[in-house]
């Protein structure tokens, strides 16, 4: 039998990092916004040795999100971060740029390394290279469909971490794109934010009703799909083809969204793992988290069940 | 500084003594057009991973028949094979990579990392070129792929000059760069719009360029910029009927307003070039496989000019006025510098509706001249007749306006117009022209 796969949430801060473990994640996902990528909130030294405390102490384990694409001037603090990180006993680092990998080997060797290059993790054979360069895991890309996980996960040498439920980035440009159009139009900005807490988002003409939430931070423009992925459903399809990890996105979601989704996969996981056989879906796991689902923005099975072509 | 730099290190020179024009074509006339016109190097795509599905590209026979050539030359074929694979475009890489070699491919521009690793370990001979759609930016990384065996890593579009400087006092390795073409406005590969919007896959060659549409931008007017405040979670369990405010949308435009776009200038660094070449870069890559044989034409002409006249005499370079006109020619959106010297902003994307046509049209390509009568057999490539400006232009010296006189055809009758695809005709010309030159006329 498959092991029971972990549950992973992103963690805005402190906060949010309680709540979410009461509410059954097995692992939380923080970082500095320095070197990570969409992180749901910047988590200082300080704060991510009390996270790694709080989670250590129930079992749980840390993960730090490395995932940006570096610039030459990031290249001298991160020695440094990785470093502190790893005496800090975060459990592993996420990364794209092989930047990071250098790092990692040479300052905090022992650290597990996940290879996430977001919406281009998207085959076996570019996983299991970077497994020989040291990743123990994939997070694979959001565009795949179930058939590619599943088929893939056998071929995987090392695990797999999917996302199951949240946003997902579509778009991310160095250029700030919010700020530019802003001038253009001549509307004064005052120094305004152009960030997540603007809840900034747009809408493409011939798409009414589909909200794209767009941010700019450090690493340029952001924008994030109009639906939510929920795949809970079937969740049972992935436990049974072996992934290791599911991923819970909580990225511009208020912590009482996310502990009640938290809630609901940990009940279905446990469930899976109690009985495989005599599991089956409940639809009333998911009340919770459908009252609080943000009325603009759709639940839906993401690219679970697309196909594409090109 | 001097780019005549003699080897550093023993056995390899990275850095090539004259910068590499490398030119896109999108079939084999475009690739003869774009060696003859002065490219030392052009980049086709085959009929497997590569990024333009929707262009005419090469068989391994036409890859064959391009490479030969461009050999007469001394010009390179590349093929961009640069998809991000899915699992079932991972059987047949090598196959497809042992195929490109036979056929006298110099080197692949690779994006995923399975095919850099098939390459390198099963088909040594194949140079492997990393793809801009790595989004490679910073000097350990490209350190990184050096060690993997790539004499070569095309920079990610967002890297300046001074960025681009110090990656190469870094690592010795070839370093190329986008200089002229449309540019995403994403990290290249960073972008899924096109899958989100149409179900195609923009990293399998599927991009419908969702980032030139139209949107609106608004703010959301909830309090907090979210749907659930912090009293409300405390009461959100027993009453979540109340978590419902309904859409609050706060419009960031006016009617008159332009809509948003993410819809980037072109890059035109022709000013640059100087610049370019100090600063070390090696190949300077022209974007656009899918377009016309005028334009690549049009736009190597102009950058090979530049580049063999700064090349001949650094001191007294100067960027001559026409060469930035021919390239206008061909242009069909404004153009901008890219991040070389700052990021882009607002000067820099293009909200105003587009012009969607370049200014001109190839007419003619001169097939013969007869220096004794004056006349040009011409091969019809656009509908032309007597009385119409046109002008002569060549990777030599052919640059040259006149008006079109009396046409004939081959067995001498007098035409009113050549009307035929392909039709040859002979007129007389004002100045000695070449096999090879190209006729242009106004739109």
């Amino acid at each position: 039998m498959n092991k029971k796969p972990e549950l992973l949430a992103t963690a805005a801060s402190l906060k949010e990092a309680a709540a979410l473990l009461d509410a059954g994640a097995d692992a939380l996902l923080i970082g500095d916004d320095r070197f990570g990528m969409r992180l749901a909130g910047h988590f200082t030294l300080e704060d991510t040795k009390a996270v790694i405390e709080m989670a250590h102490a129930r079992g749980c384990k840390v993960v730090a999100g490395l995932g940006g694409l570096m610039p030459n001037s990031l290249l001298d603090e991160l020695p440094a971060y990785v470093k502190a990180i790893g005496e800090l006993g975060v459990d592993a680092v996420e990364f794209g740029d092989p930047a990071v990998l250098a790092a990692v080997k040479q300052e905090a060797p022992g650290l597990k390394l996940h290879w996430n290059a977001e919406m281009t993790s998207t085959n076996y054979a570019t996983s299991n290279y970077w497994g020989r360069k040291g990743a123990s895991r994939v997070v694979l890309a959001r565009e795949l469909n179930m058939d590619e996980i599943t088929e893939m996960v056998p071929l995987l040498e090392i695990e797999a971490q999917v996302q199951v439920h949240g946003m997902t980035n579509i778009y991310h440009s160095k250029r700030k794109l919010v700020a530019s159009y802003m001038a253009h139009q001549g509307r004064p900005t005052d120094g305004g934010s152009m960030g997540k807490e603007r809840g900034l988002f747009l809408v493409e003409a011939e798409r009414p009703g589909e909200i794209f939430p767009i941010y700019e931070d450090d690493n340029g423009t952001h924008i994030m799909s109009s639906d939510d992925i929920c795949i809970m459903e079937d969740l049972h399809i992935m436990m049974e083809a072996g992934v290791q990890s599911f991923k819970i996105e909580g990225l511009l979601k208020p912590t009482v969204y996310n502990a009640a989704v938290v809630r609901a996969y940990r009940t279905a996981i446990d469930a899976y793992a109690a009985d495989p056989e005599g599991y089956a879906f409940q639809d009333e796991w998911l009340d919770e988290v459908r009252k609080l689902q943000d009325p603009e923005r759709e639940l839906s099975f993401g690219f679970f069940y697309k196909e594409q072509v090109y | 500084m001097s780019t005549m730099t003699k080897p550093q290190h023993k056995g390899k020179r990275y850095r090539l003594d004259k910068p590499e024009l490398l030119a896109p074509a999108g079939n084999l006339e475009k690739l003869k057009f774009a060696v003859h016109y002065g490219a030392d190097a052009v980049y086709i795509g085959g009929q497997k991973y590569g990024l333009r599905s929707n262009a005419d590209n090469f068989s391994f026979e036409e890859m064959r028949e391009g490479v030969e050539f461009a050999k007469k030359y001394g010009a390179k074929v590349f093929v961009a094979t640069n998809i991000y694979a899915h699992n079932e475009d991972v059987a047949g890489i090598e196959e497809y990579l042992r195929n490109l070699y036979e056929a006298g491919i110099a080197a692949i521009i690779v994006a995923d990392p399975a095919i850099v690793d098939t390459a390198r370990r099963l088909v040594p001979g194949l140079e492997v070129h990393l793809s801009t759609q790595q989004s490679t930016l910073n000097w350990q990384a490209v350190s990184f792929w050096k060690e993997e065996g790539l004499p070569r890593v095309v920079l990610g579009r967002e890297t300046s000059l001074e960025e681009i400087a110090e990656i190469k006092k870094h690592v010795d390795i070839e370093i190329e760069s986008f200089i002229h073409g449309a540019m995403c406005s994403s990290y290249s590969g960073r972008c899924v719009l096109s899958n989100h919007f149409t179900d195609r896959d923009s990293n399998r060659g599927g991009c419908c360029q969702s980032c030139r549409w139209k949107y609106d931008l608004f703010e959301d007017a909830r309090p907090d910029g979210t749907w659930v405040s912090e009293e409300e979670q405390a009461e959100a369990m027993q009453s979540p009927e109340r978590l419902l405010p309904g859409v609050t949308q706060l419009p960031l435009h006016e009617p008159q307003d332009n809509p948003f776009t993410m819809g980037s200038k072109d890059l035109c660094m022709l000013e640059s070039i100087p610049d370019l070449i100090e600063v070390g870069i090696d190949s300077f890559k022209i974007e656009g496989r899918m377009k016309s044989i005028h334009y690549v034409a049009t736009v190597v002409n102009a950058y090979r000019k530049a580049i063999d006249a700064y090349m001949a005499d650094p001191e007294g370079y100067v960027l001559k006025p026409e060469w930035l006109e021919e390239l206008n020619k061909a242009a069909n959106r404004p153009l901008n510098t890219g991040f070389f010297y700052d990021t882009p902003d607002h000067e820099d994307h293009i909200y105003e509706p587009e012009e969607k046509a370049a200014p001109y049209d190839f007419a003619g390509l001169v097939l013969e001249y007869d220096a004794e009568t004056g006349t040009a057999l011409i091969q019809q490539r656009n509908h032309f007749k007597p009385g119409q400006q046109v002008e002569f232009f060549g990777p030599d010296d052919t640059f040259f306006k006149q008006t079109v006189g009396e046409i004939w055809d081959e067995q001498g009758n007098s035409l009113d117009a050549a009307r035929h695809p392909l039709q040859k005709v002979r007129m007389k010309v004002d100045a000695p022209v070449a096999y090879f030159d190209m006729m242009r006329k106004r739109k």
